[in-house]
């Protein structure tokens, strides 16, 4: 169980990891998410799902290194095992038929949104993507996204590749222009979903935003993932992770978000000392 | 009876509050073998035996001091355990004060025997012992249990029914099993060592478990229902309660789920040897009365916190915490600050909590709890300077098997409705109890329940009658 099958790296620093786990994967629904636990000592950590495969009972989850316990997952080789990996956890997107749909992946949220505008464009809707990233050597998963889109919209901030600008300045343009558009979804970095709500508010098109706050046993016993849409509190990993984007209070997310970063260096310096020379 | 009566329990040595409010090491530490023989012969060997039907679980108390003040621990470990599948969790964290002890004879007169001490010496001492005498498991009767969470309910059950012959095999959602012996009573409590020791027993006597397997999501139960002939449903109360009070998010503000399942499971007072963070607070206010505050309460202690606040909203004598556990928490040097009710938080510029502020209160007339009725008094606002607060004010059940069961009749507080004379739900094939059904309560209620449930799903499983 949850033996690795195989590791790829997608950029510098993003790597996916294909993962054995037979029981999960039966379960499995585009937006759901799983935690998991690489030893003992480790954390628990929740990761979305980029993708699922019933026949060879894997999952595969992408994760970029930015703290210890990411760049210590990023050290497993082919043929580990990983300790935990529970799941799926959290609500699956809404599938349906809307008709037009927007799917806006930034970031290392581009994984996530690939299954859901796969389920998506298979339950008959228009699927207009949007996948964006800092430069063009980080832009991942743009040959899945451009095989389940009709249309792909591709942004870099640098202008390395595709548009130069934010995934938000190609939404603007396509609202412009504008076909009807029934459903906008956005998932990635909070800033990115955030202005991404604030450019389809005034169109009163329903956005759905993946959140991404810390997280402990995801469960629902802890309320660690507190976050605060329409002025209520919600638990992310139950009531989510997946919201409406107007009335998510994206202060508190990303104020949440920082509680650990003393701890986190502290966690990423000690791990560096003693993996110098082998990073 | 000639016998003179010792009048006080013989004392059981702990660490002294100035060195275990640094550590995580367990308080009490136990009887040697001589005082639990002395504290043996205090007991009347009464033939009515009240205390037995003071324990949920119904153990021959008598029968197994007894043995110890003929200093026969091994009988007296084989009595206990043919009732106890889990003496050293119940001998730790039972309310005795309130079942057995609570009805001895003695205690009209005297010290009640201190009935828990003794439990939790004989379990220690078996476990010291190199060859534990495993009891003879009947012949397979073919019948598959599947037992949802392993906490003491779950463990309960598991061992009930596999000493009868049956299949079962324990789903627990977390990495490990114990429920709330692992996230949730602090090591210092119930050290986790001693709940590993309990699970690794059942697990000889044939128990099977699946960890990191969340029923209603992995599986559902009517997935399950395909595979088993009966299921138990000891789910607990998963879900933290908060104030819904303005700045209640802000950072430093935990739950106490969170909190205590950071340190307790996620070892966070290990950091950085463990990599799970925990906010090491100084100025630490924890709101509630019951154990759960308390035991939170002294985690912030031993995480390194200069004070310790308990906020409360009735007075010391209505807190639901044992009187052991408030007594304890006093000499740690936690400060009570009752008859205080929280009304809303301060931050600071990058919300962290700075201030809490509180009303204070006073009782009124007794309330449908049995309990004086705290009322707020006007304009009595003032400000509690904190960098962690700790809501601990109770919890539900988890509601995610009634969300993805919902033929399973749940009553008004998404608790899951139970028969208390079986344990059956009002689907066929599956039992409840514990705190999923009751709320919040105790762990030795839990296994009351599982001991309950055992004996009906055992039944069900010979006629086939629901």
């Amino acid at each position: 169980m949850n033996e690795i099958l195989e590791k790829s790296s997608l950029a510098y620093g993003i790597k996916l990891l294909k993962i054995k786990n037979p029981l999960i994967v039966q379960k499995a629904q585009p937006g759901q998410f799983v935690v998991i636990r690489l030893k003992e000592t480790s954390e628990r950590i929740p990761l979305t799902l980029q993708n699922f495969d019933r026949t060879s009972g894997t999952i595969n989850i992408v994760f970029q290194e930015v703290g210890k316990s990411t760049k210590e997952l990023g050290l497993v080789e082919v043929g580990d095992e990983i300790m935990d990996v529970v799941g799926p956890m959290g609500r699956p997107t809404e599938l349906d038929k809307f008709g037009n749909v927007i799917c806006i992946g930034g970031g290392v949220g581009t994984p996530e949104m690939y299954p859901v505008a796969r389920a998506l464009k298979k339950k008959g809707n228009y699927i207009i993507s949007i996948i964006g990233a800092r430069s063009k050597d980080l832009l991942i998963i743009e040959e899945e996204m451009r095989d389940v889109s009709d249309e792909l919209y591709i942004t870099t901030d640098d202008g390395t590749y595709g548009l130069k600008g934010f995934v938000t300045d190609a939404l603007k343009e396509i609202l412009l222009r504008s076909k009807k558009i029934d459903r906008v979804l956005a998932v990635g970095p909070v800033i990115m979903m955030k202005a991404v709500s604030e450019v389809t508010r005034p169109y009163k098109i329903k956005t759905l935003v993946s959140l991404n706050p810390i997280m402990l046993d995801a469960t629902g016993m802890c309320g660690a993932c507190r976050v605060e849409v329409g002025g209520e509190t919600k638990f992310a990993c139950v009531d989510g992770p997946e919201f409406d984007g107007h009335l998510v209070n994206y202060e508190l997310l990303l104020q949440r978000l920082s509680t650990y970063l003393k701890e986190e260096k502290e966690s990423m310096e000690l791990f560096l000392k003693s993996h110098k020379g082998g990073m | 009876m000639a016998k003179k009566i010792i009048p006080k329990k013989t004392p059981m040595k702990e660490q002294s509050p100035e060195e275990r409010k640094k550590n995580f090491n367990e308080v009490p530490l136990g009887y040697t073998e001589e005082e639990a023989i002395l504290e043996a012969r205090r007991c009347l060997q009464c033939k009515n035996a009240p205390c037995i039907t003071g324990c949920p679980v119904e153990i021959d108390i008598p029968g197994f001091i007894g043995k110890i003040a003929e200093g026969d621990f091994k009988e007296a470990a084989r009595i206990m355990k043919d009732k106890n599948v889990l003496p050293a969790i119940c001998g730790r964290v039972c309310p005795q004060e309130d079942q057995c002890e609570k009805v001895c004879v003695l205690a009209k007169k005297f010290e009640p025997v201190a009935i828990g001490r003794l439990e939790r010496f004989i379990a220690d001492w078996e476990a010291t012992q190199e060859k534990i005498d495993l009891p003879r498991i009947p012949l397979s009767t073919g019948k598959r249990v599947a037992v949802v969470g392993s906490g003491p309910g779950g463990l309960t059950v598991a061992g009930d029914l596999i000493k009868l012959g049956h299949e079962v095999v324990i789903f627990e959602a977390l990495h490990k099993p114990g429920g709330v012996l692992v996230y949730g009573i602090p090591e210092f409590r119930m050290p986790k060592d001693i709940v590993q020791r309990e699970v690794d027993y059942l697990l000889k006597l044939g128990v099977k478990l699946k960890t990191s397997f969340i029923v209603g999501r992995t599986k559902s139960v009517d997935e399950l229902l395909k595979e088993f002939d009966a299921i138990y449903l000891g789910t607990g109360a998963g879900l933290p309660w908060f104030m819904n009070i303005p700045g209640e998010n802000y950072k430093g503000i935990y739950s106490a789920n969170e909190y205590l399942t950071r340190s307790n499971l996620m070892k966070a007072y290990l950091f950085p040897k463990y990599d799970t963070p925990i906010v090491r607070g100084k100025k630490v206010a924890v709101i509630g009365g019951g154990n759960v505050a308390m035991d939170s309460a002294r985690t912030a202690l031993r995480l390194g916190a200069d004070e310790v606040k308990i906020v409360y909203r009735r007075s010391e004598k209505e807190m639901p915490a044992r009187i052991e556990e408030i007594e304890r928490a006093k000499e740690e040097g936690i400060i009570s600050e009752i008859l205080t009710l929280p009304v809303s938080y301060h931050a600071n510029n990058d919300g962290w909590v700075k201030e809490m502020e509180c009303i204070r209160m006073k009782l009124g007339e007794v309330d449908s709890s049995g309990r004086r009725r705290p009322l707020p008094i006007d304009d009595s606002n003032f400000r509690i300077e904190v960098d962690t607060v700790v809501v601990a004010i109770g919890q539900s059940p988890n509601p995610l098997i009634p969300e993805t069961s919902p033929d399973i009749k749940v009553g008004k507080w998404g608790n899951i409705e139970a028969d208390p004379e079986t344990g059956k739900t009002s689907k066929k094939g599956i039992w409840a109890g514990g705190d999923v059904v009751r709320g919040g309560a105790t762990v030795i209620l839990a296994m009351g329940d599982g001991r309950v449930a055992a004996k009906s799903i055992d039944e069900y499983l010979e006629t086939g009658v629901w």
